[in-house]
């Protein structure tokens, strides 16, 4: 059986939280650019210009890309061959974002308690969500989740004979009503099927697939498209200025489910998608 | 920026009558950071009657929790924070003379009356380039409520601080105006 020491983990998250901090993939660069050059209007335009020199900025002023340095939340896949030595994997997790957090000047947003609000000073506890995969790898990735977007979550249970275009009709609703509040161009996570707390796990996930990734199946591919067109028509645009592109990329994650539901669970992302892998 | 309107804190009612939403504006001047916890502090301090920390009338206040400043810089990363989260508490920082508030995102129908009854203006500024916004800064000081961290109010001096007027003192709404569907 393969071992993995817990620094070697902690090393990697520590990693990635200077990175998804303060670095913008080149991709989602690339993507920007091609945004700002379809808009038509001198304000989206300008918008669009904004938000690249900030991540300009944050890469070489070591400033993060924005003052909501997130709620870390780790996905550990781990093959069923490999053995953890060391710490608690949960503890050595928490430490690695306790101490990037301080060293790396990154603001805590964690309360201790959702009622009584006291923050823990130190970001921590992080989301841990951890699957037993095949193999004697580890696959650790590290997403930050700001609470503005994060608020404007959706959960809906159709019947399952309800047509698509309901559901694309009320995800576009829904992202109306979001309008300037999560910070657009969104990247749209949609979770389908599975059970309710499965769609919205997958609307999350369906995030990190890849920033400029297609879905492998035509049917859902085209389903995206729809998506994305329908709300793009909406003039929303670049932070809510008015403009083309209110969405960015749309990444829908389905799943098996019941005969008699249909969750749907949307889960937006700002313009500024945060996260990073490692196999260890 | 040449069509940019520049202004600067604390704002005359001339100043806030001139303003129409989507008007383009550079601020400078002193502005005061608040958000969710300081405004329930604030709350608290007008329940019993208490002068706040500082002098609220003709100021801007902006709705950021800026990251920790690395040493040797003014701030660190200080974009806003959703504003629709400070709408309970419009009333009470507008009848004591706030002029301006910074934000991004909508705003209840509740405050864009009060804006228009109290003569004051909601401007948005740039969500999530809180690294780019943070130069517009150069000074900042905790002045109130130390212990809410990024939560506290910072008084700030701001050189030519880009903002766009999302609802001005006559009822218009920038948002409103873009959202054709």
């Amino acid at each position: 059986m393969r071992e993995i020491h817990t620094d070697t983990i902690e090393t990697a998250v520590r990693d990635l939280i200077y990175e998804t901090n303060h670095v913008f993939p080149p991709e989602a660069a690339e993507l920007f650019a091609s945004l700002r050059n379809q808009e038509s209007s001198e304000t989206a335009k300008e918008t669009m210009d904004v938000l690249i020199e900030n991540c300009r900025i944050a890469k070489d002023r070591e400033i993060p890309l924005c003052q909501d340095c997130g709620m870390v939340i780790v996905f550990i896949e781990m093959g069923q061959d490999l053995h953890v030595a060391g710490k608690p994997l949960d503890e050595a997790v928490n430490d690695a974002v306790r101490n990037s957090y301080e060293k790396f000047y990154l603001r805590k947003s964690i309360v201790r308690d959702p009622l009584r609000r006291t923050n823990t000073g130190t970001n921590t506890p992080c989301g841990l969500h951890t699957e037993i995969v095949r193999g004697e790898r580890m696959r650790l990735t590290v997403y930050l989740k700001g609470g503005g977007s994060e608020n404007m979550s959706a959960l809906r249970m159709f019947r399952p004979t309800d047509p698509p275009e309901l559901i694309i009709q009320q995800i576009t609703e829904a992202v109306i009503q979001a309008g300037p509040n999560p910070c657009p161009p969104l990247f749209l996570g949609i979770g389908i099927g599975g059970s309710a707390d499965q769609a919205m796990l997958n609307s999350k996930k369906a995030l990190l697939r890849g920033i400029l990734s297609e879905h492998p199946d035509p049917y859902y591919r085209g389903l995206e498209d729809q998506i994305m067109q329908r709300i793009n028509r909406s003039g929303i645009g670049p932070l809510g200025f008015g403009g083309t592109f209110t969405v960015a990329r749309v990444y829908i994650k389905e799943a098996p489910t019941h005969i008699a539901t249909l969750p749907v669970a949307i889960n937006m992302n700002c313009h500024s998608l945060r996260f990073g892998s490692r196999t260890l | 920026m040449s069509d940019r309107i520049r202004i600067i804190t604390p704002l005359s009612e001339e100043t806030v009558r001139g303003l129409r939403a989507g008007d383009r504006v550079l601020l400078s001047g002193t502005i005061y950071s608040a958000r969710d916890r300081a405004h329930q502090r604030l709350q608290e301090l007008e329940e019993r009657g208490s002068d706040f920390p500082f002098n609220i009338k003709g100021e801007v206040l902006y709705y950021t929790g800026p990251s920790p400043a690395r040493p040797g810089r003014i701030i660190g990363s200080a974009g806003p924070t959703t504003s629709y989260r400070m709408d309970p508490f419009t009333s009470m920082v507008l009848s004591r003379g706030l002029k301006g508030m910074i934000g991004k995102g909508r705003r209840g129908p509740d405050t864009r009356e009060m804006l228009r009854q109290w003569r004051a203006v909601y401007f948005g500024t740039y969500g999530g380039a809180g690294a780019y916004l943070s130069e517009r800064i150069v000074s900042a000081q905790v002045i109130a409520f130390e212990e809410l961290g990024p939560e506290a109010v910072f008084r700030m001096e701001i050189k030519d601080f880009p903002l766009i007027v999302i609802n001005d003192t006559f009822g218009g709404d920038l948002y409103e105006q873009t959202t054709v569907e």
